[in-house]
């Protein structure tokens, strides 16, 4: 069997390595999650099952019911985003899928695409599987991982057809203000590069509003924003994502979709539609949460000298661990059985940070930073 | 948030958070916690703390009752008189007044139905504005104080996930 | 944004059944009582065992990830469920998709590159050649309508078509949009030919549980076939599960290995509760699955002998729930028609290759299907 060079020629991702490492033992304490430790919100639970019980069970259109795109619609005013239910907006098998159609129909073989690190794992090889070339834009822990002009230009990213953009940043737990977002704004227009703005954890971030690149002047048209549920309503496993963008672009990922997916979950599309009639204060209440484990994490990591910026958006802190950052997580899975991933999985920029997921119960978060804190004196007394 | 808020947040999630994690958690510093909570209990927003217990699962016996209270008020005595009369006995574990066919409802608890109903019938029932008392046993307690009973949900999540 | 998309998208048309739900839901708008034999999934609830189960895992909170390929048990499940087709299949070997039209894109997606050639059976589901031309591939296509859409008196065509150079055949049965399930000796030619060419095959057996009379086989059970073969499956069809979205490949531990890649990165996982409720599918649900097969059946015979009444036969379909039923040389005129005038709602064989025929679907009740055939009558379009 012959297979394709596109797929053969993707490296294999090193956060599997370090979930086999973590499966191994049966003793973590995993910092390493990449999702909620809540479950979904139980009237969208239920909502779901009513469908299900009412036999809603075929397909739908391809863009996903017509409610639901409308209270998606009416849900992004909070964000000054509008876009038309009927042609701007496409529901999506998770935004994997939502980011994966934004790339199919915006990059051509060639095409360079610029993607700020650390980031999200799942954009090079999806740039690399339309045939693009990705162009690594290193940030740093000297802006809290923002994204700035000069950065932009440091990597030469002028030369870039398409930006992915992912803010608040898994894994730094970075977020962009308007005022930052307006400086990447204007090179995009300099350099006419349009945008796939991944903003799954647009409702996760503590301290000031979401901003969103779509909402500066001249972008709404060069942007396709990605979102869903997975992470504000805990419901990473009903699959369940949306892409906001011009008509055409729209039409355009529409135009795959209906091949390869036809429509995304119909149960879970019911569930998302509830989620947003009615599960605003479980949100808030979750947010709150995290807010609280947020501070608790950044404030320990200080305590006990791990140098960390005050992350401000997503589920996660990005200490420097002032050092190989694999060893580190290795040593640290092996002599206290906490898992955290090492940040150069995360692409340039990450070495020497670790991904500190706090979607965690707080009783877990103190066991965890305990142990990390043992750690760190055995370390200092052994060298 | 006020700062008392944060504190209270927290507090309502878990009583024995120590006073340093109550800091880290909220971005205070751990004075400014001990004042807040301080000023919380002086101005009688909180009033105690207490675990939350499934008695299910605790050895000796012991049984608790909804009751319903109905009253009937003259000119000299209002609900907050009655309610003053029965809160008094450690027996009633919480009293509310409620809208609806009753006016009162009491959390009584007890060793055994017996204590309970003899508690009922010999203490509150006397009262001479109460003109009727329902008793409704608690069968089973699936969640109390905003915590859920039985098996904790198993965190089925994946160790490392991107 | 430019208006310039990516050739690829170019390369897809919109979907040419479009122009017909368009029209029917126009009609419909205007408050016409379309009868809809245009769609392409069962009239049936789900089972209420499936119901349940997937009711019970949303309660007990199966709302995260799965692991990427999929819940253990559900892959296990999918296995023996293959081993019991004759497929020598292992967990490892298995990735469980949202739908098992995902399953074909990501197949399609690791086996084809730009320029390689794949070949298709018409008349062809709707969905292969488009997912080939997004991955840029060059179709070859063999026509088996002159064969009453059967494969085996076309052998000798796909001979001449198949060379060292193709790299793909894809093969469906029983398929969409004929119905017909190609008989074990058409399935040795196929496997003659991909040996002798070194050529990989799709087996999309989606409707496998949906056949009247006839045994279908998996094209992996022959020998020389199971290191060359990728095989699609998935919920929808059997048990009646369209909008769950899930499915299945199978194929060597190799293949599953690289097309795993693209998997996580497209989709990260199919939806958790679903893959519980798929897991109960397999293991409670024949019954079911028998009584909604018997269902097609008596309406397949019925559908057949009321286009005989009135003097159109056509190729008795041994599967799925289509039938092709040959109209005028416009097909996509007569299907305009068939709405405009009979409100009955079709697919123009075009769509699938097939010129001149109309796909009639029946997934719809007896009652429906009497009326669709009379009104059709009525309007002189048999």
């Amino acid at each position: 069997m012959k297979l394709s060079e596109r797929v053969t020629d993707l490296p294999e991702s090193g956060i599997r390595e370090f979930f086999e490492l973590a499966e191994a033992r049966d003793d973590v304490i995993s910092l390493g999650v990449g999702e909620p430790d809540f479950s979904a919100p139980w009237a969208a639970r239920t909502a779901a099952i009513d469908s299900l019980e009412r036999g809603q069970t075929s397909y739908t259109s391809n863009r996903g019911i017509r409610e639901l795109r409308e209270a998606i619609a009416d849900h992004h005013h909070r964000y000054d985003q509008s876009y038309d239910p009927g042609e701007e907006i496409l529901v999506t098998t998770g935004a994997s899928e939502a980011v994966d159609l934004a790339l199919r129909a915006l990059v051509d073989p060639g095409d360079v695409v610029a993607i700020h690190e650390p980031t999200y794992i799942s954009y090079g090889p999806g740039v690399e599987l339309a045939g693009g070339e990705p162009l690594s834009v290193p940030t740093r822990a000297a802006d809290d991982f923002a994204l700035t002009r000069e950065r932009l230009e440091a990597a030469d990213a002028g030369s870039a057809d398409t930006l992915v953009l992912c803010y608040p940043n898994n894994p730094t737990g970075a977020v962009m203000t308007a005022d930052q977002l307006a400086e990447v704004a204007a090179f995009c227009r300099e350099h006419d590069v349009q945008v796939i703005a991944d903003e799954i954890y647009a409702a996760l971030t503590y301290g000031r509003d979401h901003a969103s690149i779509a909402t500066q002047p001249g972008m709404r048209e060069r942007t396709v924003v990605v979102n869903g549920f997975s992470k504000a309503y805990a419901m990473t496993g009903l699959r369940l994502g949306y892409a906001l963008g011009p008509a055409e672009a729209i039409d355009a990922m529409n135009r795959i979709h209906q091949y390869t997916m036809l429509s995304a979950p119909t149960t879970a599309q019911y569930a998302a539609l509830e989620g947003l009639r009615s599960c605003d204060e479980e949100v808030a209440d979750m947010v709150s949460e995290y807010d609280r484990r947020r501070r608790f994490v950044h404030s320990r990591f200080r305590e006990m000298g791990l140098d960390c910026f005050e992350p401000r958006g997503a589920f996660y802190a990005f200490p420097d661990c002032g050092g190989d950052d694999e060893r580190f997580a290795e040593e640290l899975l092996e002599s206290q059985g906490v898992a955290v991933v090492p940040g150069s999985v995360f692409g340039a920029g990450g070495e020497g940070h670790l991904r500190v997921s706090y979607a965690t119960s707080m009783r877990e978060l103190k066991r965890a930073t305990d142990r990390i804190e043992t750690f760190l004196a055995e370390r200092r007394q052994t060298p | 948030m006020s700062d008392e808020r944060e504190v209270l947040d927290v507090l309502t999630t878990n009583a024995r958070e120590s006073t340093a994690d109550i800091a880290a958690q909220t971005g205070l510093d751990e004075a400014a916690v001990e004042e807040a909570i301080a000023s919380l209990e002086r101005r009688g927003v909180v009033h105690g703390y207490q675990a939350v217990v499934d008695w299910d699962r605790v050895e000796e016996e012991r049984v608790r009752a909804i009751v319903e209270l109905n009253v009937e008020l003259d000119r000299e005595t209002g609900y907050e008189e009655i309610a003053d009369r029965i809160a008094k006995f450690p027996a009633v574990e919480a009293l509310h007044l409620v809208s609806g066919d009753y006016d009162f409802a009491a959390e009584v608890a007890g060793a055994s139905m017996q204590d309970v109903s003899g508690f009922v019938s010999e203490q509150v029932a006397p009262i001479p504005e109460i003109t009727q008392t329902v008793t409704h046993y608690v069968m089973e307690t699936y969640k109390d104080g905003g915590v859920r009973f039985g098996d904790r949900d198993e965190d089925d999540r994946l160790s490392v996930s991107p | 944004m430019t208006d310039d998309f990516t050739d690829r998208i170019q390369r897809v048309e919109p979907s040419a059944t479009l122009a017909i739900s368009n029209l029917a839901a126009e009609k419909e708008a205007e408050g016409a009582d379309i009868v809809d034999l245009s769609v392409g999934e069962p009239d049936f609830d789900t089972p209420e065992n499936i119901v349940a189960a997937g009711t019970e895992a949303l309660e007990a909170g199966h709302t995260g990830y799965t692991s990427s390929n999929g819940v253990p048990e559900l892959k296990d499940a999918i296995a023996e469920k293959l081993r019991g087709d004759g497929i020598e299949a292992s967990a490892d070997e298995v990735i469980v998709t949202p739908g098992a039209k995902q399953a074909l894109y990501e197949t399609v997606q690791t086996l084809v590159e730009d320029g390689d050639e794949v070949v298709l059976l018409d008349p062809a589901w709707v969905s292969y050649e488009a997912m080939v031309k997004l991955a840029g591939g060059d179709l070859e296509r063999i026509d088996l309508a002159p064969h009453d859409f059967q494969l085996e008196p076309a052998l000798e065509d796909l001979a001449a078509a198949i060379s060292d150079d193709t790299e793909l055949l894809i093969v469906n049965s029983p398929s969409n949009p004929t119905g017909a399930v190609y008989a074990d000796a058409a399935l040795e030619g196929v496997r003659d030919l991909a040996v002798e060419h070194d050529v990989t095959v799709v087996s999309d057996e989606i409707y496998e549980r949906i056949t009247y009379g006839v045994e279908p086989t998996s094209l992996a059970t022959l020998e020389g076939m199971a290191d060359r073969t990728v095989t699609i499956n998935g919920f929808s069809k059997a048990f009646s599960m369209t909008g769950w979205r899930l499915g299945y490949l199978h194929a060597t531990e190799e293949f599953v290995s690289q097309a795993g890649k693209l998997h996580s990165h497209s989709v990260s996982c199919a939806t958790n509760f679903v893959q519980r409720a798929g897991i109960e599918a397999f293991a409670n649900t024949d019954e079911a699955v028998v009584e909604m097969r018997d269902a097609f059946c008596s309406r397949r015979d019925l559908l057949v002998d009321l286009f005989a009444d009135h003097g159109v036969d056509v190729a008795v379909p041994d599967g799925a729930f289509y039938m092709m039923l040959p109209v005028a040389e416009d097909d996509q005129a007569w299907c305009e028609d068939a709405i405009e005038q009979a409100h009955v709602a079709c697919v123009p064989g075009s769509a699938f290759n097939a010129p001149g025929y109309a796909r009639i679907s029946y997934a719809a009740s007896e009652e429906r299907l009497r009326e669709a055939v009379d009104r059709l009558a009525e309007n002189d379009l048999l």
